[in-house]
């Protein structure tokens, strides 16, 4: 009896942590199905027929390719930004001894612990006190997006820093090696992975956020704030190939960096 | 960069007159300093100012306009009006996060304990499935929901021949959609840290746990949930702030009564009254301070830094 109780308790878990899969991919399922959805009479999240018209035009409603554009170089941009002076930090942090290190590691974490509408709201705060009212656009996005892409850089690199034996990084001195060697052909190879993995969060995040985005915009569109505005106005089915084209492009992106990381374990 | 170009003009013999490296490997010196500079600054200048600049927005004189310019009265009439004026939404929107959270663990749990024992050559596979729903936009899903929840679409047709809904029940734009979104977009920020909890646990813990004639319940909760709780905080925490600042959810899935703290601060902002928005603001993220504070205390957890 015992034993069958925990057979059946081993698969009981599993059928339903499945369970909780299916149920987080559902919404996804909708998406790709309403990416060939025909046009309706009432709104677009009817199902009316199967079309192609959708992902052959894509760039039909107004603003959506522009807005996707400006999304994109926005999330590049704020990526480098962050990628950068978040490496910098984690290397510091994990690497030198300095005074008062649990203040740096709690002033990295509280971005993370503030709420978007919170973190948003102050930043227009400071634009508005410091006369920037009429210059938001832009640059006061990308300014955002570094400022919360930042601390996630900080954590991803240090995780993977803080894996690493510094006794590598000490053989490469003992060698004559001086630090700039030391640091361009021992520490970045090895902290590389983390590195790109902090990159491409911080672009995700970046490409995705609304709520600080559309506090700080000004006149500019992103892409989620051009969806939010055709929610009021009708959704165009381009939105959900737009949406169906983004979930495949990361999909590819993490298998091609599981593939990678199995090549380089296999090795 | 010329931090770093400047310390290798630093050769090793003088780099040796620094003792024996530490066992850490931590260096001493400013070059640690020089390289939190940048971003440390970025912080300083886009975080801590904007934080007191929110604070000071809050006690700005109301009859003020962004046009006109706004007087610092310390007017902290701003709060009372606010919390008299926003306090329902406020209330909701703590409520509406301490469901979503709460259903999170019971969504998550299972599914972090079958990706952590029962995967076995799978694990890899599940966590990436975890996260790739999540790969569409935020935005673009909680629409999706709109399609779901929607009052001719099967969801509600089924419940409704089961008589769980009545005839004319209905789903979307309710308190319940509201909070099934929530729990839907902020579910993998609870499942990723219990993962990462419950993946450090020994199986011959639990093992152990049964070989002393526990029962699986006491197992459970004396050896897996105890040492999940630093995973269990985190993810807590990590659900509940982003949920009780949200108003996309609120926006898309509710209705006029659903209402929540975001959704006013968002519009008062809109609307050019900052030093209301503002006090909101600053209310949310005390209220939020406090209840992590309290929160981590008496879960015991102090490393989540």
């Amino acid at each position: 009896m015992n034993t069958f109780s925990r057979w059946l308790g081993d698969r009981l878990v599993l059928i339903l942590g499945l369970l909780v899969l299916l149920y987080m991919f559902v919404p996804i399922f909708v998406v790709i199905l309403m990416s060939f959805n025909a046009p309706g009479a009432r709104n677009s999240y009817t199902f009316n027929g199967f079309t192609l018209d959708n992902w052959l035009n894509v760039c039909e409603p107004f603003q959506l390719c522009s807005s996707l554009r400006t999304s994109i170089e926005i999330g590049l941009l704020a990526t480098l930004g962050a990628t950068i002076l978040g490496t910098l930090m984690a290397f510091a942090m994990v690497r030198h001894r300095f005074r008062g290190r649990s203040s740096a590691n709690l002033f990295v974490f509280l971005p993370m612990a503030t709420p978007e509408i919170v973190m948003g709201s102050s930043l227009l705060a400071l634009f508005v006190n410091a006369g920037f009212a009429g210059a938001l656009g832009f640059g006061t996005i990308l300014i955002s997006h570094i400022l919360f892409c930042l601390s996630f850089v900080v954590v991803t690199v240090k995780a993977r820093l803080s894996g690493l034996d510094p006794r590598l990084e000490q053989a490469a001195a003992d060698l004559y090696a001086n630090e700039w060697q030391t640091f361009w052909r021992v520490s970045f190879p090895l902290v590389f992975p983390g590195i790109l993995a902090a990159a491409l969060l911080s672009f995700s995040l970046s490409f995705d956020d609304f709520i600080i985005t559309n506090l700080n915009a000004g006149q500019e569109v992103t892409f989620p704030m051009f969806v939010w505005g055709a929610n009021q106005r009708g959704i165009p089915p381009q939105i959900n190939v737009i949406g169906t084209i983004m979930f495949f492009i990361a999909l590819l992106v993490v298998v091609l960096g599981e593939m990678a990381s199995r090549r380089r374990a296999g090795r | 960069m010329s931090a770093a170009g400047h310390i290798s003009s630093l050769g090793p013999a003088e780099a040796q007159l620094d003792g024996p490296p530490d066992p850490e490997g931590q260096k001493r010196g400013w070059a640690g300093y020089l390289l939190l500079l940048p971003g440390g600054l970025w912080l300083l200048l886009f975080f801590v100012v904007p934080t007191v600049t929110l604070v000071a927005t809050s006690l700005y004189d109301p009859a003020g306009s962004l046009q006109l310019g706004y007087q610092m009265t310390w007017h902290w009439q701003n709060y009372v009006d606010a919390l008299q004026d926003y306090g329902p939404q406020f209330v909701r929107s703590l409520i509406y996060a301490s469901i979503a959270t709460i259903a999170c663990i019971l969504l998550g749990f299972p599914l972090a304990y079958a990706i952590a024992f029962k995967a076995g050559r799978y694990k890899n596979l599940m966590l990436v499935a975890v996260i790739a729903p999540f790969f569409t936009s935020f935005l673009i899903r909680t629409l999706s929901w709109q399609y779901i929840l929607g009052d001719n679409e099967p969801l509600v047709s089924l419940l409704r021949t089961l008589h769980i809904l009545g005839p004319d029940g209905y789903l979307l734009a309710t308190p319940f959609a509201v909070v099934t979104g929530l729990t839907y977009n902020f579910l993998p920020f609870m499942v990723l840290p219990l993962y990462a909890s419950l993946e450090k646990i020994d199986p011959r813990l639990i093992e152990a746990g049964a070989d002393l004639y526990a029962s699986p319940i006491t197992t459970f909760r004396t050896v897996t949930l105890r040492l999940a709780m630093p995973g269990l905080v985190a993810g807590t925490l990590l659900t509940f702030i982003p949920a009780a600042g949200d108003y996309i959810n609120s926006e898309l899935l509710g209705n006029p009564q659903t209402r929540m703290v975001g959704n006013e601060i968002q519009d008062l902002f809109g609307a050019g009254d900052y030093p209301t928005a503002a006090a909101l603001s600053v209310t949310l993220m005390s209220a939020i301070v406090l209840l992590v504070f309290l929160y981590v205390r008496r879960a015991g957890t102090e490393e989540l830094v």
